[in-house]
This record gives C-alpha cells, structure tokens and sequence, in this order.
C-alpha cells in the first residue's frame, strides 16, 4: 500500500507506463487516432475552458457592446479596462483581495504545522491509540462545511469572533488539518524507519529526528498539502458567507457575489473582471506546483 | 533524568504532546459543532435567543414542509445525475489522457483549471453565460438556425435544474478524471499485452482488465464525487439562490436560508441533521459494495 502511495505521489513522474506499448495499437492509423483521441480531448477543452474565455472577453468589454446582440460577441471590437478600474478603486476589492490573502496563508501555515505534528505522531510515535485517531481523522475529512456551519456560527459568535478574520482563520483548520494530516501520514510512512533508527543512536532526540531527517524527506508532501490547502482556503465560501458580515473583512468570492450584484441590473463587466482577478492568483501558483498539485489531489483520495 | 528527557522516550506522552494541537482545534470546531447541530436540531433556537427542547417537532415540521420535501427531491436528483455524468465523462477524459499523446502535461494541467479556481466565482461566470436576454449558448443557436428564442435558462424549474447540473459536472469532471487517471497509470502495461496476445479486443481489454482493476479507486472517487455534490452549496447559491419557485433549492441552500437568513436556527440545524443519513448510506453503499465486489473478484479468481 505504502509502496503504491509512495509511487503515485512522487513528483514528475519519469516514464509512466502507457497503452501504446499495448499489443495491438500499431493497426491504429494516425487518422483515426485524431478521431478517437484528439478529436474528444480538444472538445474536452473547449468547454472546459470556455467559461474562463468568457469572464476574460466580458472583463475588458465596453458596456455598449456587451448589450448588443448584434456583431460577434465572442471578440471584443474596442476593449476598455473601465471594469478594472471601477473594480480597484470604487469598491472594496483590494481590501477583499488582502483578506483572503491573510486569512488563506495564515490558515495554511498554521494547519500544516498542525498536521506535521499530528501526522508525525499517529505514523511514527505510534502512541497507544494511534490507529484509531489516525481513521477519525480521515472520518473528519469525510465531513462537510455545509452540515457545520449553523452550529459553527453559533459557536463563533460565543467566543466574540464573528465578523472578524479570526472567525475564518479558526474555523478554516477544520477541513485543512484533516486533509493535510491525511496527505502527509502517507508521506511519513514512506520514509525507512532505518533513517530513524540510526539517528537515535547517534543520539538525536525526537525533535533532532523531525526537523532534520524526517521533514526534509517530506518536503514534496509539504508542498502538496500546503498548495492544496492554500487553494482550498482560497475557494472557500460558506463560512466566509456565514461568518462575515462588514464588507471590509470580506473575502474575494463572498465580496463579488455579494456586494456587486445589487438590484435587477447586473454590471457584468465588474462581475467578470472580479471574478478574473479572484481566479488569477491560485491559477497562477498552481501552474508553478501542477505535479504537487495532482499529487495532493490523488493522494487525498488514496487510503 | 530531568522532566523532559523522560518525556522524549515516552511515547505516549510524546505522541499526546504532539497530536494536542490539532485534537484541540478539531474537538472545538468540529466534534463540538457537530454535536451542538444535532442538539440545535431538537430546539427551537432563534438568532441571539438560546433555544428549549422541543423533541421532533422540528422534523415533524419539516415532513410536512413542501419546500423541504421538493429541497430533498432535488439534492437526490441532482447527485444522482451530476454524479453519473460525471463518472462517465471522467472516466473517458482519464482513458483518454492515459493514451500516449502529445501535449500530455501540458493537457492535464489545463484540465484541472476548472477544478481549482474558485467555484462561486466561476458560477458566476455561468450566471452570465445562462443569461435570459444575453446568454452565448442561446446567441449561437439562434444563428446556427436550431431555435427562434433564446433559451430562458434559470426561469424555468426544469430548465434550472439541468443548467445547475450542467454547471456542476463542469467543476466536477477534471476531479474524477484526473484521480481516476492516477488509478488507472498503477495498472501494469503486461496485462495488456498478455490479453492482446490471447487476442482480447480494445473492448474486452477495458471490460475485464481496466474496469475491475479500477474500482477500487472508482469506489472512492465516487464516494467523495457523492458527497462533495450531495452538500454543495455555493453553485446553487450564486446561480438561482434556490429559485425559480425554489425548483434548485438543495438541502444546503434550503438550509442557510432558514437558519441564517431567517433567523431559525434550529429548523436550520434540522436540515442539515436530516442530511447525515443520506451521507452516510453514500459511503457506506460504495466503501462496502464497490470495495468487497473488488476483493471478492481478485479472491475468486474468476
């Protein structure tokens, strides 16, 4: 199982096998092969990325052509960053751009911190109990925001924190620490109890043996848990929605859908050029961590 | 001995010190929130007012609610064919990009977009692109010459419902294509090979070497694929917010509305409370059928 986990979640994979080492692929003439494969994947991606075309082209559309139904909508004839420029200074959009900046690194670092001592104690210590707490965290995983966040909010606003960026730095852990301690057990567990071992003899103690041999080993794990946490914290909606009322501590997601549509007339333009620039930032740190990404998102998924 | 060097070599001692942090956060946050959700869901609490006991009258109430009942009719219908589109499509962008292809990187990294960016964002997006008077799909239609009038997407219930599944199976797809891939790169090349030899069609190769050596891993991708859409929350909100005459409201919506826009708490917990059995049957269901069909067929040797 360890060896599976251990092979699906390195990085780059170098040559993986494929199925046109299959026996008979050679009777496969290139046309065909377009039909078959290239034909669907591309309008796989068309659609796929069709609606980030479309945020982009509605973004730096002028209002006029935008209602017209005459022309090619799908081209822009005189672009404008009038949207832009009404988003960034005559809203509060920056202010939500550095909140969910805050909150998202903030509840990162300290869930992963969370996570590596949690993760390093159910793999390693294996205190009396570890396997049990090591099934409840993925039991913890497996529950979702949307069936806590009535009770959450009640519990938030008890302890005085609601309407603050402490409502979601707190509350943000529950569903990071579970996924990152989850990812990182595996991690953990790949690495040779042998290292370990050797260390104690040379006399390095727990803490010596963590920060210096064991954490090194896991850094692609770190990257994985911290880039997916990172994105999710990003994303996330129903707390920030829930927990968060004064505009400005809102977040990127909750600010768009709930400040700037107002009334029975929608300013598409804003809408679009906000939702752009909200999509911007993870999609931009994602395309530099794509293999950790991928192998964050397979291995949250593998026991 | 000082104090700490017997700490370090006990174990257990350590393991409580290291394991704390976490244990803290997760009981206050969410073994606490869970249970007060099962409590709130007996009371009458109001916002800002403590609520009493009040048994099963919120259920009870809920049973008989039109709205309720329409909100579960359409969570399961819309886990049930988001979830199966998903599956299908998934499974076919995976055995796609699986095939020695050019651009193969490149593919999936653009593959997984829709998955990372920010979902209330990119609905936004389809709000617009669903747009009554200015939607792209009803525009090229209209030219193509397929329809006269342009398609009132969210006004109608049914329409709703197919443009909000839409929507989610677009979220939903690069998910389980991409997991569903990583399942399918285990598998051995020499198993094609050794039924290519016995002379065994693409079909019959996906059929009986693809197929069972993927479902322990389908199992689980569906498991979450089931749950992530069985509570979603934010694709509903941002596009119809429940409407037309709560046609797309799911038991999540249905719930933030009642509790947190309408002030009842507790009618608010209840619906979410009523969710958990749903949630467990679901993982139940494919953790022990999905996973004991596959053990059951490597045991068997069939």
């Amino acid at each position: 199982m360890s060896d599976a986990m251990a092979q699906a979640n390195a990085p780059v994979p170098t040559k993986q096998p494929t199925s046109e080492s299959v026996g008979m692929s050679y009777l496969e003439t290139p046309s065909r092969k377009f039909v078959t494969i290239y034909l669907p994947l591309i309008a796989f991606l068309i659609v796929l990325l069709f609606p980030f075309y479309w945020m982009a082209i509605t973004s730096v559309k002028p209002n006029q052509e935008l209602i017209s139904r005459a022309g090619n909508p799908f081209w822009v004839i005189a672009p404008t960053l009038a949207h832009f420029d009404k988003l960034l200074f005559h809203t509060s959009y920056p202010a939500w751009m550095w909140n969910t900046v805050l909150v998202s690194v903030v509840a990162t670092f300290f869930s992963l911190a969370c996570s590596v001592f949690a993760a390093y104690a159910i793999e390693r210590l294996r205190f009396s109990g570890a396997k049990q707490v090591g099934l409840s965290i993925f039991l913890a995983y497996l529950v979702p925001p949307s069936i806590l966040f009535i009770p959450l909010a009640a519990i938030v606003y008890q302890l005085g924190i609601f309407d603050t960026r402490w409502a979601l730095i707190l509350t943000y852990p529950t569903f990071l620490i579970p996924f990152a301690t989850w990812l990182l057990m595996g991690y953990f567990r790949s690495i040779p109890f042998e290292l370990e071992e050797c260390a104690l003899i040379d006399g390095a103690n727990r803490w010596q043996i963590l920060t210096k041999i064991v954490l090194p080993l896991a850094v692609p794990g770190l990257i994985s848990a911290g880039i997916f946490a990172f994105t999710l914290s990003w994303n996330e909606f129903i707390y920030a929605l829930t927990f968060i009322s004064s505009s400005e501590v809102k977040t990127v997601p909750v600010g768009v859908v709930t400040e700037l549509v107002q009334g029975d007339v929608y300013d598409w333009g804003p809408l679009m050029a906000g939702a752009l620039l909200g999509s911007l930032p993870v999609a931009f740190i994602y395309s530099f961590f794509v293999e950790y990404y991928v192998s964050g998102l397979t291995g949250s998924v593998k026991e | 001995m000082t104090f700490l060097e017997r700490l370090q070599n006990n174990r257990n001692a350590l393991g409580l010190l290291f394991m704390l942090p976490a244990t803290v956060l997760l009981l206050l946050f969410l073994t606490y929130p869970l249970g007060l959700g099962f409590w709130l869901g007996f009371t009458d609490a109001k916002v800002g007012r403590a609520g009493e006991w009040i048994g099963l009258e919120n259920y009870q109430f809920l049973w008989g609610d039109a709205v309720t009942r329409l909100a579960l009719f359409n969570t399961l219908f819309y886990t049930v064919v988001a979830s199966v589109i998903k599956f299908l499509l998934g499974l076919w962008l995976a055995l796609l990009l699986n095939r020695n292809i050019r651009f193969k990187t490149f593919f999936r990294a653009v593959i997984l977009l829709p998955y990372i960016v920010p979902t209330a964002l990119s609905a936004i997006a389809f709000w617009w692109i669903y747009d009554a008077q200015f939607s792209i799909i009803s525009w090229l239609l209209v030219k193509m010459g397929l329809i006269d009038n342009y398609i009132d997407f969210l006004g109608n219930p049914w329409n709703a419902r197919l443009s909000v599944i839409a929507a989610n199976v677009w979220r939903g797809v690069p998910f389980v294509a991409i997991t569903l891939l990583a399942g399918l790169q285990t598998i051995s090349p020499s198993y094609y090979e050794a039924s290519a030899i016995d002379g065994a069609s693409r079909w019959q190769q996906f059929r009986h070497v693809t197929l069972p050596l993927l479902t322990p891993i389908i199992a689980v991708v569906m498991t979450f694929s089931v749950l992530f859409t069985f509570t979603d929350f934010q694709l509903i909100y941002v596009i119809t917010r429940g409407g037309p005459l709560n046609a797309t409201h799911l038991m999540a919506t249905l719930s933030f509305q009642r509790a947190i826009s309408g002030g009842a708490l507790g009618e608010g917990a209840a619906i979410s409370i009523a969710m958990v059995p749903f949630l467990l049957a679901a993982i139940m269901f494919s953790y022990f059928g999905l996973q004991r069909r596959a053990w059951q067929q490597g045991g068997q040797d069939k």
